[in-house]
């Protein structure tokens, strides 16, 4: 049973309210006796495997991003541990990249030295500036290399930053709401993008939090829905539906009404 | 009339006309040249030395919060101490000369900077450290890639407000230890009763001052900052 590419065994999360402020430290490694305790998520278990692309969804503030932050090795869980090819993680790595909500593109590097940045290995300057105009090209970014981030609009941005994280060859891509930011337009866009890289890389494996469930019904082949806090994986769906999806079609309409059904929404159908 | 008297000058103020023929002759025998040229000399090395200094610890102190937190109290403590306090131990220390001036300068650039340094490498978003996690990024890297770049529009203003502090501060160092300078000039003046020379050098010091704060705003507007102003 060690064969899953990733695997959530009974993780679980607190937060720690210390000196009766903010909700400050992370895990059981900074809890303090007398600060008040708030399960964030609870005994959570997960296998996914290698090339699947897989949507967590759920309540706004019920630990996706947490969740995602935890597989990718950036906080340790209070309990339980995550494995990934059947070793224990331990911190980030190269190979599992993070593309985060909000804006992280080094503002004081261009966009091209900004996907250069994920080429470090590449020796030759040249060849990497090649390469880092291919990756943009990738995401129909072309003639932006030489512009700063804030010169570009929101999508763009975005854009460029799912060409980093794609430059450093990732393994596993970590997406947490990449497209939150974005007016509708540019997030169809964008959708139609994420299913074109995953069809041409195949192996990648996706984790992707989103708190829109017509995203979800596009994109992924598994859902994951947490319930709310302390979340616990309220239910999992596969959706075997071949791409391209209309979201509108009967299979995924009534799979959509399920997911409204399961995050508690009755009317807004 | 007046304009007669601005013209003229009175008992306590020299008129313009004595004025601008004082700064004429004191251009031309090089005599204000001599002293600028000496004021700026100290200013600059007083004020390098502090740069040196002051920003690499205060891009350190920012990233590592709990040393922070114990040499703090240490900087709050020296810093309301204004820098001329500091003339007799520069003075008993490094005796005549330059050396105390290059000292109180330093004093005196030192502690805006290393706070200003602090401010702005504490202040780096988290999420670009995530992202030097994610991308593994060497120390060296970190450094250099990130914490330098990010924090050069804070330091760059602290650069312009620590450059004014030690231009104001030059002259009253150069008022006690030194025998040139443009604050000499203004010592030297009132010893000799020549209130002109008081106010060329005065003079001299607005307009210096005025080009170093150009030359700073300058600095501002590098490609390599640019984005803090139109980053949200």
């Amino acid at each position: 049973m060690n064969t899953s590419k990733i695997k959530v065994d009974q993780v679980t999360v607190e937060y720690t309210k210390s000196n009766g402020s903010k909700w400050l430290s992370f895990g059981n490694h900074r809890k303090r006796k007398d600060g008040e305790c708030r399960v964030v998520l609870h005994d959570i278990n997960l296998r996914i495997e290698a090339g699947e692309f897989v949507s967590i969804l759920g309540h706004s503030g019920c630990g996706k991003s947490t969740l995602l932050k935890i597989i990718a090795g950036f906080f340790k869980p209070a309990a339980g541990e995550v494995r990934i090819d059947g070793r224990k993680v331990d911190g980030p790595r190269p190979d599992h990249v993070f593309v985060f909500q909000e804006g992280a593109l080094f503002p004081w590097l261009t966009i091209g030295e900004n996907v250069a940045m994920a080429l470090r290995s590449v020796a030759d300057s040249k060849e990497r500036l090649q390469q880092s105009r291919e990756y943009l090209a990738l995401v129909a970014l072309e003639g932006v290399e030489n512009d700063y981030p804030h010169m570009l609009s929101g999508g763009m941005r975005q854009r460029a930053e799912i060409a980093r994280a794609m430059a450093a060859r990732p393994d596993i891509l970590f997406m947490d709401e990449p497209f939150s930011g974005l007016d509708h337009l540019t997030r169809l866009h964008l959708r139609e993008e994420m299913l074109y890289l995953h069809i041409m890389l195949p192996r990648t494996t996706i984790l992707f939090v989103t708190h829109d469930i017509d995203e979800a019904l596009q994109l992924s082949n598994r859902l994951i829905i947490l319930s709310e806090p302390p979340a616990r994986v309220k239910c999992c769906r596969t959706i075997d539906v071949p791409h391209p999806r209309n979201p509108a079609s009967d299979d995924l309409g009534e799979l959509r009404a399920q997911i409204y059904h399961h995050l508690g929404v009755h009317t807004a159908l | 009339m007046w304009w007669l008297s601005i013209w003229n000058g009175t008992e306590q103020v020299p008129g313009l006309r004595q004025i601008a023929s004082t700064l004429y002759e004191l251009s031309t025998n090089g005599v204000l040249l001599r002293h600028t040229v000496a004021s700026l000399f100290r200013v600059t090395a007083g004020f390098y030395l502090a740069v040196a200094l002051a920003v690499p610890l205060g891009l350190f102190l920012g990233r590592h919060a709990r040393i922070n937190r114990l040499v703090n109290p240490f900087v709050q403590f020296l810093r309301p101490i204004s820098p001329l306090a500091w003339v007799p131990f520069a003075m008993l220390w490094f005796g005549i000369g330059d050396r105390p001036a290059f000292f109180i300068i330093f004093i005196a650039a030192f502690f805006p900077l290393l706070i200003s340094s602090t401010t702005a490498s504490a202040s780096i978003h988290p999420i670009y450290f995530q992202v030097a996690a994610n991308l593994h990024l060497t120390k060296w890297e970190r450094i250099h890639r990130l914490v330098l770049p990010a924090g050069m529009p804070g330091i760059i203003l602290a650069l312009r407000v620590s450059l004014g502090i030690s231009w104001m501060v030059v002259v009253a160092a150069e008022m006690i230890a030194v025998k040139s300078g443009l604050g000499y000039l203004i010592i030297d003046g009132r010893n000799a009763l020549r209130l002109d020379f008081v106010i060329v050098a005065m003079l001299t010091i607005g307009i210096i001052g005025l080009l170093l704060d150009l030359c700073m705003t300058r600095l501002e507007k590098m490609e390599a900052v640019r984005w803090r102003l139109e980053h949200k």
